[in-house]
């Protein structure tokens, strides 16, 4: 039979696992379409920058940043959260990279026909209290039921809205800068797959989902000048961050594994799995990238305020031979390439 | 947080590193062949690649056993997936192409056109799915490590009547000998093998390498360091005119084996002459079940033919290298295919499928010219 099928006619899951297929279908199926001059408000930024969210100008030097996201996670209870302070922490977290101030959030929660209304209760439970001890207003929102089966439970969209007096926009991260990152990593993707899969490490595997309100205003109170990229490293985790920001500025980013933090428990479970921890995702993290002047006194700040595992993990270069590279240099001292994660995640066999 | 495996101690590593190239300076070119997928991956996971001297080229070896699975038995599978028969494999043998046109490309494309396919991480989960009664098939593939996993269940009992498998578990020691009497023009000095493998099959079925080909061979673990100190001690060997057999992974690999482990091979399987993909029938390398066994048996089961040496076919798409990386006698960058037409999201070898496949490994993290170059890019103090 040659009219078969082809492996290009189907969405696939990799399609939306956030890494370089991503890319290349929202590149075909909406950015391909979109004239140049569709893609920002006027002085703001857009789908030309593809960052964390959008920015509007406000007319006194100000912006209004304004993110979306959908939150789908199965399971939708998972140690460290649920799928209401997901999609609360994902979309706060996402006006924050940009500089933002978070002020307001609207949602539109999906639901399967026949869903347990007391779940759905606590996981809305679970999104106000966030947006509650984050001082956010809910202002408007949307809720609509799916018949039995069109939908795996549920599905949150949100959008966050939030205020910036100057835009951290990655496209600025320059050679000599620093990269540090607030905390240890892959622990939320660990977290999900292991209880996705029903392993039996599963208590010791917890999300590290969380706002990083607080970290985050701080950081840009004190050192705003000198943040020029940050990034809340979610789908395709760490590694998948520092590619988007190595192949944006052309850049040669370097990176020291000794340095990179991981808890012992998810070193342990990807290692089983043979999976890369610095691809899997985390929710209450954040990358930074820093003017090398500032970086030892922000990594002291966001230490004091209780992120303990802070560290710097590598450097910005130029380089015209090795440009929008991350390298890696490994606890053994070798040298390899820290590619973005492309695929489902699958483990290997031995 | 600083890393404290004593096994990837930077400090130590340097110290070895350092030795490797003291003694690698008196040797002209060295290539050194790593059997397993494994090994492959600690060299490139950790960089030793760009650790070492110019002379000391590491090369891979055909020890990834999804990519030398013949695409006969992909096929078989798919086809029994599309009729409706439930099929169970690992994950990495999910994406691993078939080789015929008429079908969907691989497992994976037959689960999104509604086969089920399920991805499990042991034979043990896929007994346990199976209790359910529906007629279904295990694609079982994998070297001596995995081997007794799945041949184990079988003869205790263990597996119900609806279960059957693809039996392709492939041997290392004869493909190793195979290499080693098909291609004497081979530059292979020295041969790390494989340390799982080793623990079940015992580290004295290596002995024919030094003893019959006057190589040195390795049993190595697979922490850095460990793939480190077997380099040093192949190259030490070459120098002093030697070619031994060392078992570096004396902490799990046991002269003589797993004893147990050898008996259920032993008693369910015979020895036959099998196909590997992209380089034919090799002898005495692969297992079939025991005619008691037949019932699980899916080929016998549901009346397919075994693949044999006379219906042999080329089974790599045209133009691709993956059977000459697969024997060490090429590089993926040698290949015009590789990280063009052939990449991880669009794999068209099965070398670029596993993450055991050197394809792949070198697609992700590097080869050696490229790692190289950055290293004097980055003036890395090595």
């Amino acid at each position: 039979m040659s009219n078969m099928p082809s492996d290009d006619d189907f969405i696939k899951l990799s399609h939306g696992s956030g890494g370089k297929e991503t890319t290349r279908i929202v590149s075909s199926l909406i950015l391909s379409l979109l004239r140049e001059d569709m893609m920002a408000v006027k002085g703001g930024i857009g789908t030309d920058e593809l960052d964390d969210g959008a920015a509007i100008p406000i007319g006194d030097g100000r912006y209004i940043v304004v993110s979306i996201d959908s939150y789908t996670v199965n399971p939708p209870f998972f140690p460290g959260g649920n799928l209401g302070k997901l999609a609360a922490s994902g979309t706060i977290n996402d006006v924050l990279m940009m500089g933002g101030k978070p002020i307001a959030m609207m949602d539109a929660v999906v639901v399967e026909e026949g869903s347990r209304i007391e779940e759905v209760r606590e996981i809305i439970q679970s999104f106000i209290e966030i947006l509650r001890e984050e001082e956010i207003k809910l202002i408007g929102g949307d809720f609509k039921v799916m018949p039995r089966g069109q939908l795996d439970k549920y599905v949150i969209t949100t959008v966050g809205v939030g205020i910036a007096e100057k835009l951290i926009v990655d496209s600025n991260l320059s050679p000599g800068d620093k990269i540090i990152v607030s905390g240890t990593v892959g622990e939320h993707g660990a977290a999900i797959l292991a209880a996705q899969e029903n392993f039996s490490v599963e208590g010791e595997l917890k999300s590290d989902v969380q706002p990083l309100k607080h970290l985050m205003l701080s950081l840009i109170e004190e050192f705003g000048h000198s943040i020029h990229a940050a990034q809340d490293p979610t789908r395709g985790g760490l590694a998948q961050t520092l590619n988007e920001w190595a192949s944006k500025t052309g850049h040669l980013i370097t990176v020291n594994e000794a340095e990179i933090p991981i808890r012992d428990e998810v070193r342990a479970f990807t290692e089983l799995l043979g999976i890369d921890p610095l691809s899997l995702a985390c929710e209450g993290r954040v990358v930074l990238g820093v003017s090398p002047a500032d970086a030892d006194a922000i990594l002291d700040l966001i230490r004091e305020l209780g992120y303990e595992d802070a560290a710097i993990i590598g450097d910005v270069k130029k380089s015209e031979k090795y440009g929008g590279m991350v390298v890696l240099e490994s606890v053994a001292g070798g040298l390899r390439i820290l590619e973005p994660p492309s695929g489902t995640i699958v483990p290997r066999i031995c | 947080m600083k890393v404290s495996f004593p096994f990837r101690d930077p400090g130590i590593s340097r110290l070895i590193v350092d030795k490797i190239h003291e003694v690698a300076s008196e040797l002209n070119h060295v290539k050194i062949m790593d059997f397993c997928g494994t090994h492959e991956w600690t060299i490139t996971q950790y960089g030793i690649r760009s650790l070492m001297p110019k002379n000391v080229e590491l090369v891979a070896g055909p020890g990834c056993p999804v990519c030398i699975t013949p695409g006969y038995y992909v096929d078989v599978a798919i086809r029994l997936a599309i009729e409706g028969i439930r099929v169970f494999t690992f994950g990495d043998v999910y994406r691993l192409p078939g080789s015929s046109r008429d079908i969907p490309k691989n497992l994976e494309e037959a689960k999104s056109e509604g086969a089920d396919v399920r991805i499990v991480y042991s034979v043990s989960d896929a007994i346990k799915l199976s209790k359910d009664g529906r007629e279904s098939v295990f694609l079982a593939v994998g070297f001596e490590t995995t081997a007794p996993a799945t041949l184990g269940p079988i003869c205790r009992g263990e597996v119900p009547r609806n279960m059957s498998f693809i039996v392709v578990h492939r041997l290392t020691p004869p493909i190793t000998r195979y290499i080693l009497e098909n291609y004497p023009q081979s530059p292979i000095r020295g041969i790390i093998a494989p340390g799982h493998v080793s623990a079940i099959i015992g580290a004295s079925e290596w002995e024919f390498v030094a003893k019959d080909y006057r190589i040195s061979v390795v049993v190595s673990g697979f922490e850095p360091i460990d793939v480190l100190l077997s380099i040093l001690e192949i190259l030490r060997q070459i120098r002093d005119g030697r070619a031994e057999l060392v078992n570096e992974y004396s902490r799990i690999v046991k002269w003589e084996g797993n004893l147990k482990a050898k008996e259920v091979m032993r008693s369910t399987c015979d020895v036959v002459d099998a196909g590997w993909r992209g380089i034919g029938f090799v002898p005495q390398s692969g297992l079939l079940l025991k005619r008691r066994y037949s019932d699980y048996d899916a080929l016998t089961k549901y009346g397919i033919r075994e693949l044999s040496e006379e219906a042999w076919e080329e089974d790599l798409p045209p133009g691709c290298k993956c059977a000459e990386v697969t024997l060490g006698m090429a590089k993926p960058t040698d290949c015009p295919l590789f990280k063009n037409v052939c990449t991880p999201e669009r794999p068209y070898g099965p070398c670029m499928v596993s993450s055991e496949g050197t394809c792949l490994i070198w697609a992700k993290y590097g080869g050696d010219e490229l790692l190289r170059g950055l290293r004097e890019e980055i003036r890395y103090k090595g």
